[in-house]
């Protein structure tokens, strides 16, 4: 289980709120954003700023599946530049696109924390290590994306 | 008596099946029916053997690893329970060179307990320094870190002690404690170590900076692709509260100090403990100008402590032993001990908490094994992305903040990444511009605009390398404005990388071999 701090009125709520919404519905619907501005007490200028300054936030919905591929300096020297076009190529999408069968969204990350076990990735918020072509294949087929 | 094996909860240890093997291990057990008490421990920090089970046997831990599901059954027929041979052991795990010759202060509990138990906690000394604090004014906590020559570990290196005294004179209003647990850094993880198996060593550590300065909040600025330390940091604030050791009443004492946790969303530059406080307040995390200092007006306006995660775990080993246990340990002006970490292309990547002044050499080859690929390690990068790199000949160098700092290199967080003869530096020069393009915050123009032309002239020069005549003249001025003129280290540091790289491999650049190189 995991503590917040309780939920605030001012700005600082904000963030907490804008992760709440994503964790429900995989992003932040255009709707949200009035009622946002409202409740925190902000322009919703000021509301899609923040939205947009964060690489988390997403405007669109997201594939079923989320692939974090890590593409920072340590996985890279154990091969993930190899890794990531394999699974670009397997895919058929760039890093930041979504399959057309809206079934996976492939994005890159910038070091999981995993970089005694590179290269690393984290599949639908699970993190794996020591991922080969092989590994990353078997995968994407347990969870039925490929 | 049930015999305990320890396996790691370690968000790292799980990603290569630590999980699967303790599902393994029970399910054999069960099907043995011989009882065992599966403790889920944090990671001694051994990752190459990873998974890494531990086995109790008449009060010694014997190591297995790396240990994958398929193996379980031949462990108990090995007679694991009772410290079997087997081709998986290595003895017990505390006799292990790797972890033998470290000097354990910040890590000293990693591994051994249960991070979520406070009884555990308790048993392998903590809460002594908090305890001490309790009974100590402010002025001679602060004093004991001053003492301890502890500096911050998030990557300047600034004096804690002189942060925390700054705080400390700073009034009598509200107060804040921040912990930047935002481990940005690539090749670093010993803030996530730490959060995930030793939760209650950073909250005692902020407690004491409570303390010590006069504040009664604290946050946790967290990163986002950190779910697991979320969910342990979560659970641990609970318990502490429930157990009085946060609250109202810190340990009975009348004193109140409650904590927040705060997710941060995806952004590098959130590290930057300005952009970290704008963050907090809810806003784009634009760095602020300095000053005013945070020391003076940081969270919401208020003198606010802004602390890395082993600062401030740190400080609970440094009050319990005394400032000057802790300063015997290392050179210089780098005092105690760094959790540096080894990452990579390396045989044996890890945490190795060792004092300072070790060298690069001895991390790389005596822990590290050299590389993974058997093939020579050609460049390391110390100190995360806007760390320089650096070839074989200055493998020698200690590591020690001046030191480096003297050889336009950062210690910063401690993150070692090796790189074999297969690395090509012009691309790692581009990608560190690329990478300050997409992580800037925007608010200066030698960072927003100076690292999109660094890619375009990077771009340039991988194109023309074949040919003759490729120049970096333009290059280096670019640098050279980006470090004069960024307003924080993010534009500020990332010529450190492009630069190093182009003064230790300029071939890889098109340009004519460095003259020393080319004769070694
Ligand atoms: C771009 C940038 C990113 C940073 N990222 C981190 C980080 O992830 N964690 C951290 O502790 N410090 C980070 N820092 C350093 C902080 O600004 C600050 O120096 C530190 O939190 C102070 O704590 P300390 O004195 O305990 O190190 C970063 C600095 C910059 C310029
Ligand atoms: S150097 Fe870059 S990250 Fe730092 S303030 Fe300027 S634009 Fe922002
Ligand atoms: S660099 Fe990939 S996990 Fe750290």
């Amino acid at each position: 289980m995991s503590q917040e701090s309780a939920p605030r009125s001012d700005q600082a709520g904000l963030l907490p709120a804008l992760h709440r919404l994503q964790d429900q519905l995989g992003y932040i619907p255009d709707h949200a954003i009035a009622d946002l501005a409202r409740t925190y007490n902000v322009s919703r200028a000021e509301v899609e700023g923040v939205i947009g300054f964060y690489h988390d936030f997403r405007r669109t919905p997201p594939g079923r599946r989320r692939l974090q591929m890590c593409r920072a300096e340590s996985c890279q020297a154990m091969g993930a530049d190899a890794l990531a076009a394999h699974a670009s190529g397997k895919l058929g999408v760039g890093f930041g696109a979504t399959t057309a069968d809206g079934a996976i969204t492939l994005e890159a990350a910038y070091c999981l924390g995993n970089c005694a076990c590179s290269p690393a990735l984290m599949l639908d918020g699970r993190l794996y290590g020591r991922i080969d072509a092989e590994r990353l294949d078997e995968l994407l087929a347990e969870g039925g994306a490929a | 008596m049930t015999v305990r094996i320890f396996i790691p909860r370690d968000s790292s240890a799980v990603s290569v099946g630590a999980e699967a093997v303790a599902a393994a291990v029970a399910a054999e057990a069960a099907r043995r029916g011989t009882p065992v008490d599966i403790v889920r421990n944090g990671s001694r920090g051994l990752y190459w053997l990873e998974p890494l089970v531990e086995v109790e046997v008449a009060g010694q831990r014997i190591a297995y690893g790396p240990v994958a599901p398929q193996d379980v059954p031949a462990l108990f027929d090995a007679g694991w329970l009772r410290g079997g041979a087997h081709a998986l052991r290595h003895g017990p795990c505390e006799d292990i060179p790797y972890l033998k010759r470290q000097a354990r202060l910040t890590f000293a509990r990693m591994g051994r307990t249960d991070p979520l138990s406070l009884d555990d906690y308790r048993a392998h000394g903590g809460l002594g320094g908090l305890a001490r604090a309790l009974a100590m004014p402010p002025g001679d906590i602060v004093g004991a870190v001053e003492a301890s020559g502890l500096r911050g570990r998030g990557g300047a290196g600034f004096p804690t002690g002189i942060k925390w005294r700054t705080v400390l004179n700073a009034g009598s209003g509200r107060k804040y404690i921040v912990c930047n647990a935002d481990e940005g850094d690539s090749g670093t993880f010993s803030d996530r170590m730490l959060m995930e198996g030793d939760p209650y060593c950073l909250i005692e550590g902020m407690l004491i900076a409570g303390l010590a300065v006069g504040a009664d909040t604290g946050y946790i600025y967290l990163r986002s692709e950190y779910p697991d330390a979320w969910d342990v940091l979560g659970d641990a604030i609970i318990n502490a509260m429930r157990e009085g050791v946060l609250g109202d009443s810190v340990l009975g004492s009348g004193r109140r100090f409650v904590l927040n946790l705060v997710k941060g969303a995806g952004a590098y530059v959130c590290g930057e403990e300005t952009s970290l406080l704008e963050s907090i307040e809810g806003k784009r995390g634009l760095v602020r100008a300095k000053p005013p200092l945070p020391a003076l007006q940081g969270l919401f306006g208020q003198p606010t402590v802004v602390n890395n995660v082993i600062t401030l775990a740190s400080v609970p080993w440094i009050l319990a032993h005394g400032g000057a246990a802790y300063q015997a340990y290392g050179v210089g002006r780098s005092r105690g001990s760094l959790p540096f970490q080894l990452a990579g292309n390396l045989k044996r990547p890890g945490l190795v908490e060792v004092p300072f002044g070790a060298t690069l050499r001895e991390l790389l080859y005596d822990y590290g094994g050299g590389s993974a690929s058997g093939r020579p390690i050609r460049a390391v990068q110390v100190g995360g992305p806007l760390g320089a790199y650096l070839p074989a000949s200055r493998f020698d160098l200690p590591l020690d903040y001046e030191a480096f700092a003297a050889v336009g290199a950062t210690v910063g967080h401690g993150g070692i990444v090796a790189f074999d003869d297969s690395v090509d530096m012009a691309k790692m020069a581009r990608y560190a511009m690329e990478f300050c393009a997409i992580e800037s915050c925007g608010k200066c123009t030698p960072c927003r605009i100076g690292s999109v032309r660094g890619v375009e002239l990077l771009d340039g020069m991988l194109a023309g390398r074949t040919k003759p005549g490729n120049d970096d003249a333009l290059l280096r001025d670019l640098c050279q404005t980006m470090l004069e003129g960024s307003l924080c280290a993010m534009g500020g540091m990332t010529p450190y990388p492009v630069l190093s790289a182009l003064d230790h491999y300029p071939e890889d650049f098109g340009l004519a071999p460095k003259q020393e190189e080319a004769s070694a």
